[in-house]
């Protein structure tokens, strides 16, 4: 265990806990997310454990392969999840030191969140059916709006750390907490809460419960999708949902994660301090959906050209406040 | 027995076929076996002047007075090694292409032709050669462009190209003969001498080199003939446009200005950084839109020729404050941009090639269900389209990783240009980089999967084996740009070693398994992240094992058609209603022309007979730039006409004239 490396047998542990705590913990945020609208809505709510319970019955049906459709839109749902479970691998969720960190940058972690969205937009395309092109050209619309956005609140972020990998960047805040307050940072938080709901098809963007074909996004582009290959695609949102949710969280917040040489002590620190922080944001999420609705989809570019905006700014104002590199 | 007797009164027709065929493949085979030669041979020479000593040749009886000299160093060596291997590919390629189409002899004696004056370009050692060399690539590429000179689109097409064409040959020939009455002809004698060279003269040269070279190189806003030209031309002569010939405007901005006449002031990386963004972003947003398959890879080379501008202006721009190593780490994004760039967009042409062969369209809007005709062209084009949209595990990746870790990481200090100019090219290359990925999976999306939406499109058969070996090439160097650009580190390390003006004397990043920055705590590595991709799909895959023992036996049913019968293939999702919302929200830049007519049944106002939409998206840099010019041109011929009605007295006034302005200019 050379300190050069920073690979130890603990973060090994730490990064496969992250993998597991987002496969886990994503039909639960989902479920949350569910049972804080309810009650704010004066329902009962089907309970946290809801989406779980769905993902068992889902899993348990036949398998459907629409006619006319190629492996494509079988292998759709693979990838989505298979990129979404490698995020989680490579950001830092629980400890610093994951031995993928320096295989993939921030640029690298966007370009696999938006490799899941291409598999699923060309599955989509792939049924030939109206409402899968309708959702593809929509979903895709946003993504590619969407998707600049990331990469300069990221970028934002990446200027005081000198560095785009992501470790580089949570431990930067966490040692220079009073960063956090700087113009650019602020501005990319706020762009980067906006494309965050974005990607994720939460309110305003896309509403994730709706049932009116003509108004869905996401939904409209997965309709040919039944039994285990739906419950595979709604784990892997969900799972998109959760590990963008955590990035936000370490990003702005980065306390309580455990360090590149983590400590038997400080990895469970670290489980319940990234639960604690998803938690608490998915909470938030879900109380300000109650009071917002669907934006009209054509309203929806000016939202993201806002955002893009206030990431540029945030990108030009870090360069200008920033320190000097020597 | 009545076969028999059926076949002998056609048999000396059928033998007559036979041998027509025979020749024509035999014709084929020699044409595109020796463009795949021309290719070996140039991929040969140039890695052996990257990596061995300069070679000098010169030919004095070739040329009067001047002599041809060739002069081949490692810049030169890397342009020539990379069309030497666009042009292996392409030659593989068209001897099933020629056949399929049914070459004329003429364009396949061009097409080698063709290559050997792509190869001569960068080993030019002398402007008098270098011109020589540059023009025969012109011609050659006009010829071939009007291969098939009997519609009147290619006719269109070839005179736009031969304009632009020759006005920026004649821009390079301004700059040059500039150069060269400062400096001397040969170029060596010209970097020796750069210090006599006053800045009035090194201005006239960018700009006018600017013009010339970036109109070869399709920037904005000289960029128009592109988007014709391209798609016009037989697409292995497209590939070869497309992603070698484009290549020599890049080559000439990087020996000419950068490096003879290097290094340049600011605003040379300034200009530069703002061409690049402005081609790349339009370039992308005009192929996100675009519903011509081939006219859409061809915008999608600008915006690669803008990004690979954007970069060298980046790395002079960094070169000229100082900033030699984050300079050093530009232009290897701009060297590695332009050899991804080469392969994924020779793929791209040959693949839309195969699927023009085999169904007579480029329409998307009448393509589709390609995947289960043609499931080899589908699989290529697809590689193509993600090496084209910069994501992991595609070509273009690598490369705009680094242009984007270069423009980050560029030191400003208290510099209010730099700390201005990198973040809003941050913001194009962001840009770019989304919309790229919208136009790709539009054109792979509704291009090859979904279901036919044409008779012809239907009846798609798959390429012939030598078009997919050629295709096969090229998607195997995406796939080594992809995973495993270390093997190209040693060949940009002494690339940049030739380059002292844009960083070359600095340490450039390190192209190992890992991609290290110097100086940045930074790293990537494609190949880890390709594996780690492929093991956590399977994994999701074995996720979705999960419960099966309790699944019903899997079944094939049909789509869901809304409580409908079928459905048919006019429901679908087409190229312009894909792009749709994209054209609405870039609404002000595009200024798309759209007109819905309604008609309604005679009998009653709320029942509507039909619908027509009718949407057109011309060029706006065009209408608005190029029209009046052309305009202004005509009215000014319309007036000269007015000196030669056609009187001989006239004339001989005419002469005896400029007869007496000679005498009196030369007394």
């Amino acid at each position: 265990m050379s300190s050069t490396t920073g690979l130890s047998v603990l973060s090994v542990v730490a990064t496969a806990l992250q993998v597991l705590a987002v496969l886990a913990g994503a039909p639960l945020v989902v479920g949350g997310m569910r049972q804080v609208r309810a009650r704010l809505e004066g329902r009962a709510g089907g309970g946290i454990g809801q989406p779980w319970r769905d993902l068992r019955k889902q899993m348990r049906k036949q398998q459907i392969t629409p006619q006319g459709t190629t492996v494509v839109f079988g292998l759709a749902p693979a990838v989505v999840a298979g990129s979404t479970l490698l995020i989680a691998a490579i950001v830092p969720l629980i400890a610093l030191g994951s031995p993928l960190d320096p295989a993939a940058d921030l640029f690298g972690v966007v370009g696999l969140l938006f490799l899941g969205t291409v598999a699923l937009t060309l599955a989509g395309l792939d049924t030939g059916t109206a409402f899968g092109g309708m959702g593809s050209s929509r979903e895709i619309t946003i993504a590619a709006l969407v998707e600049p956005t990331i990469l300069l609140a990221v970028f934002a972020l990446s200027v005081p750390g000198h560095s785009a990998n992501l470790a580089a960047i949570v431990s930067a805040t966490a040692n220079h907490p009073g960063q956090l307050v700087s113009p650019g940072s602020l501005l990319a938080f706020v762009a980067l809460a906006i494309v965050v709901t974005a990607e994720a098809g939460r309110l305003p963007v896309d509403n994730p419960s709706t049932h009116l074909e003509l108004t869905m996004i996401h939904e409209a582009m997965v309709l040919e999708y039944a039994g285990p290959k739906l419950a595979l695609v709604e784990w892997a949102s969900g799972m998109r949902l959760t590990v963008m949710l955590a990035l936000v969280a370490n990003l702005f917040l980065p306390w309580g994660i455990a360090g590149a040489q983590p400590s038997v002590l400080a990895v469970p620190i670290g489980l319940v301090a990234i639960t604690v922080k998803v938690a608490a944001l998915a909470g938030v999420l879900a109380t300000c959906e109650v009071f917002l609705a669907k934006l009209r989809y054509f309203r929806i570019p000016e939202l993201l050209a806002g955002s893009f905006l206030l990431a540029l700014l945030a990108v030009t104002a870090s360069y200008f406040f920033a320190t000097p590199t020597n | 027995m009545t076969t028999a007797l059926d076949d002998s009164p056609t048999a000396p027709v059928l033998d007559e076929d036979l041998r027509t065929a025979r020749r024509a493949r035999g014709q084929a085979i020699l044409s595109g076996g020796l463009t795949a030669a021309l290719g070996v041979v140039g991929t040969a020479l140039g890695l052996s002047a990257i990596f061995g000593e300069p070679r000098h040749l010169r030919i004095g009886w070739l040329l009067p007075l001047v002599g041809v000299i060739f002069d081949l160093g490692p810049l030169g060596g890397f342009f020539v090694a990379a069309t030497g291997a666009v042009s292996i590919a392409v030659g593989i390629y068209a001897v099933g292409y020629a056949q399929r189409e049914h070459w004329a002899r003429f364009p396949l004696v061009m097409l080698p032709l063709f290559v050997a004056a792509m190869l001569l370009v960068p080993a030019a050692g002398s402007v008098t050669t270098f011109l020589l060399a540059w023009e025969l690539m012109a011609a050659a590429s006009l010829v071939l462009v009007l291969s098939e000179h009997n519609r009147e689109a290619v006719r269109s097409a070839g005179a736009f190209y031969a304009v632009m064409t020759q006005l920026g040959f004649a821009a390079i020939l301004l700059a040059l003969v500039v150069l060269s009455a400062a400096g001397g002809d040969a170029f060596a004698t010209i970097a020796a001498h750069t210090g006599g060279i006053s800045s009035g003269t090194r201005t006239a040269v960018f700009l006018l080199t600017l013009m010339g070279f970036g109109s070869k190189a399709g920037l904005l806003p000289l960029h128009a003939w592109l988007p014709r030209a391209h798609p016009e031309a037989p697409s292995p002569v497209s590939a070869l446009m497309s992603a070698a010939m484009v290549n020599m405007g890049i080559y000439g901005f990087i020996r000419i200005d950068l490096q003879i006449l290097g290094p340049g002031p600011h605003w040379w990386g300034l200009t530069l950084m703002i061409f690049g963004s402005v081609s790349a972003v339009f370039g992308v947003l005009q192929a996100s839109v675009s519903t011509d398959l081939k006219r859409l890879l061809a915008y999608s080379t600008t915006e690669n020729m803008g990004l690979i501008t954007l970069a060298l202006g980046t790395a002079t721009l960094l070169s000229s404050y100082g900033a030699q190593q984050v300079a050093a780490m530009a232009m290897t994004a701009a060297l590695l941009l332009i050899l991804s760039h080469a392969a994924f967009k020779t793929l791209g042409f040959l693949a839309a090639g195969s699927v023009l062969a085999a169904t007579g369209l480029r329409d998307l809007d009448k393509l589709g269900g390609l995947a289960r005709r043609m499931p080899g062209t589908t699989v290529m084009f697809g590689i193509a389209a993600l090496g084209a949209s910069g994501l992991p595990l595609g070509a273009g990746f690598v490369g705009e990783w680094l242009l984007l870790q270069s423009l980050i990481h560029s030191p400003h200090g208290d510099n209010t240009l730099l700390a201005l100019m990198m973040p809003l090219s941050v913001g194009a290359v962001a840009l770019t980089t989304g919309l790229g990925i919208a136009a790709m999976v539009k054109a792979f999306g509704v291009g090859f999967l979904a279901r036919p939406r044409s008779a012809a499109a239907e009846a798609a058969r798959e390429a012939p084996a030598s078009m997919l070996t050629g295709m096969t090439l090229a998607a195997a160097a995406c796939a080594v740009f992809a995973v495993a650009p270390v093997l190209f580190g040693p060949v940009l390390k002494q690339v940049l070693a030739a380059l002292p003006t844009v960083g070359g004397d600095a340490a450039g990043p390190a192209l190992g398994g890992f991609l290290r920055l110097p100086g940045i705590a930074g790293s990537m590595a494609p190949g880890l992240i390709a594996v780690a991709l492929v093991i956590a799909v399977l994994l999701a895959l074995g996720l979705g094992r999960w419960g099966a023992r309790h699944r019903p036996d899997a079944v094939v049913v049909p789509l869901w058609a809304c409580g409908a019968d079928s459905l048919s293939s006019k429901m679908q999702y087409t190229a312009t209603s894909f792009a749709e919302p994209l054209q609405r929200v870039f609404d002000n830049v595009l200024q798309p022309e759209t007109d819905v007519e309604v008609t309604h049944f005679a009998e009653s106002q709320y029942l509507v007979e039909k619908v027509t939409y009718k949407t057109l998206l011309a060029d706006p840099v065009e209408q608005r730039l190029y029209a009046p010019v052309v305009r202004a041109v005509t009215s000014w011929a319309q007036w000269v006409r007015r000196a030669h009605p056609g009187s001989v007295h006239l004339y001989l006034a005419y002469g005896a004239l400029g007869l007496l302005i000679v005498l009196v200019i030369a007394r």
